[in-house]
């Protein structure tokens, strides 16, 4: 069957949810690509979105791997487009018409007003994300772990997850 | 932030005379950032953009972060799209998010197909058990250093703690929770009363 027009509206919906960061989609990201179209369980979306986070560029790439797999290269390109298509028009809109919106005396109340909400949604997307990933004392630990050694050290977080899978190949193997 | 159009002339503006940028250019420097900006694109985008080939200044670099952190959007195409627009229009902005997406991209593909074959080995399943934990560490830290950032007043945890409880608990859609919580929010910092005729600060 023919997923590219489901991926198309999925993602492109999704795009406008980014408030803040690709974690605040999660939860939505989840609820569409696993339970409602099944594109991929949701351990799978995990790990994706966890290989993702060592990946260059922008940190959502991991979409084009769910596109890949609904509807093969052509679904990858169009989840992309999807996905980035919406809010890059919208950015370029905006830096068309900064110069005005600079004087609308909303602006920083819609900055500041947004600002504990797409922080909210980032939260609940790591809670919704945690329920999968977290599932023991071992991978409790190791969560704990990144959120102290980032928050005392100044060291690249894709190095830091990547810490994660030797971590996770020494301790999880041995069954 | 009150960096609203002062009208003061900026301090001794050193920076040399703008030579146009090409297409090209612009492109390949976006190409490189997306190919090697691990663990977050903003610092890779600052060193770039800024320091190595000083198209934009520091102080356009944070006005733009602002307004790419304030949009929905991913922060790195967010910038791509209007450092594009202010180099070099509507071709500079197609250049500049196609460069940033690329490389992650093709590697995210690959990375898919790959794990498809082979997900469930035993070292791969082991190895993921350890990445979804360490990330579900990261983007705690995230939180973290943001709420140290941005959240101002004992309200602004009230707002973010209905936020997580809405989407979480009581299984809220996301739009829904924004635009809910979201005008509720907006409303409290809305604009100082200013009465008509006198002049605003």
């Amino acid at each position: 069957m023919n997923q590219t027009p489901a991926l198309a509206r999925v993602f492109a919906y999704l795009s406008l949810l980014t408030v803040g960061g690709g974690m605040a989609a999660f939860p939505e990201l989840k609820i569409l690509t696993v339970e409602v179209h099944k594109w991929l369980t949701f351990p799978q979306l995990i790990h994706l979105y966890s290989v993702g986070q060592m990946a260059p560029g922008p940190n959502m790439m991991m979409i084009v791997s769910i596109g890949e797999w609904a509807g093969g290269f052509l679904g990858a390109l169009v989840t992309v487009i999807a996905f980035f298509g919406p809010t890059a028009l919208l950015a370029f809109v905006v830096a068309r018409i900064w110069k005005r919106l600079e004087k609308w005396q909303w602006r920083t109340s819609v900055q500041q007003g947004l600002a504990p909400v797409s922080i909210g949604l980032l939260l609940a997307g790591c809670f919704t994300m945690a329920k999968g990933a977290v599932t023991g004392l071992e991978t409790a630990a190791i969560a704990v772990s990144a959120l102290l050694i980032l928050l005392q050290y100044k060291i690249n977080p894709a190095l830091l997850v990547l810490g994660g899978a030797i971590v996770g190949i020494l301790s999880f193997t041995s069954k | 932030m009150n960096d609203t159009a002062s009208p003061l002339p900026q301090v001794a503006d050193t920076t040399p005379p703008r030579i146009a940028v090409s297409i090209r250019d612009l492109f390949l420097e976006f190409l490189i950032i997306g190919a090697t900006s691990f663990g977050g694109v903003v610092p890779y985008l600052r060193a770039a953009l800024v320091g190595k080939r000083h198209w934009i200044d520091d102080k356009e670099f944070v006005e733009m972060l602002s307004i790419s952190q304030s949009l929905p959007g991913l922060n790195a195409t967010n910038m791509a799209i209007l450092v594009g627009e202010k180099l070099r229009g509507v071709k500079g902005s197609i250049a500049a998010i196609l460069g940033i997406c690329l490389p992650g991209g093709v590697i995210m593909y690959l990375v898919g197909m790959f794990y498809r074959q082979h997900g469930d080995h035993a070292w791969t399943t082991a190895a993921l058990k350890g990445v979804a934990a360490a990330a579900v560490g990261l983007i705690l830290s995230t939180v973290v250093q943001l709420s140290k950032k941005s959240l101002a007043g004992r309200l602004d945890f009230i707002f973010m703690g209905l936020t997580v409880l809405a989407v979480n608990r009581l299984h809220q859609s996301v739009p829904r929770t924004l635009i809910a919580v979201g005008i509720v929010s907006i409303l409290f910092h809305r604009p100082a009363r200013v009465e008509k005729g006198s002049v605003a600060q």
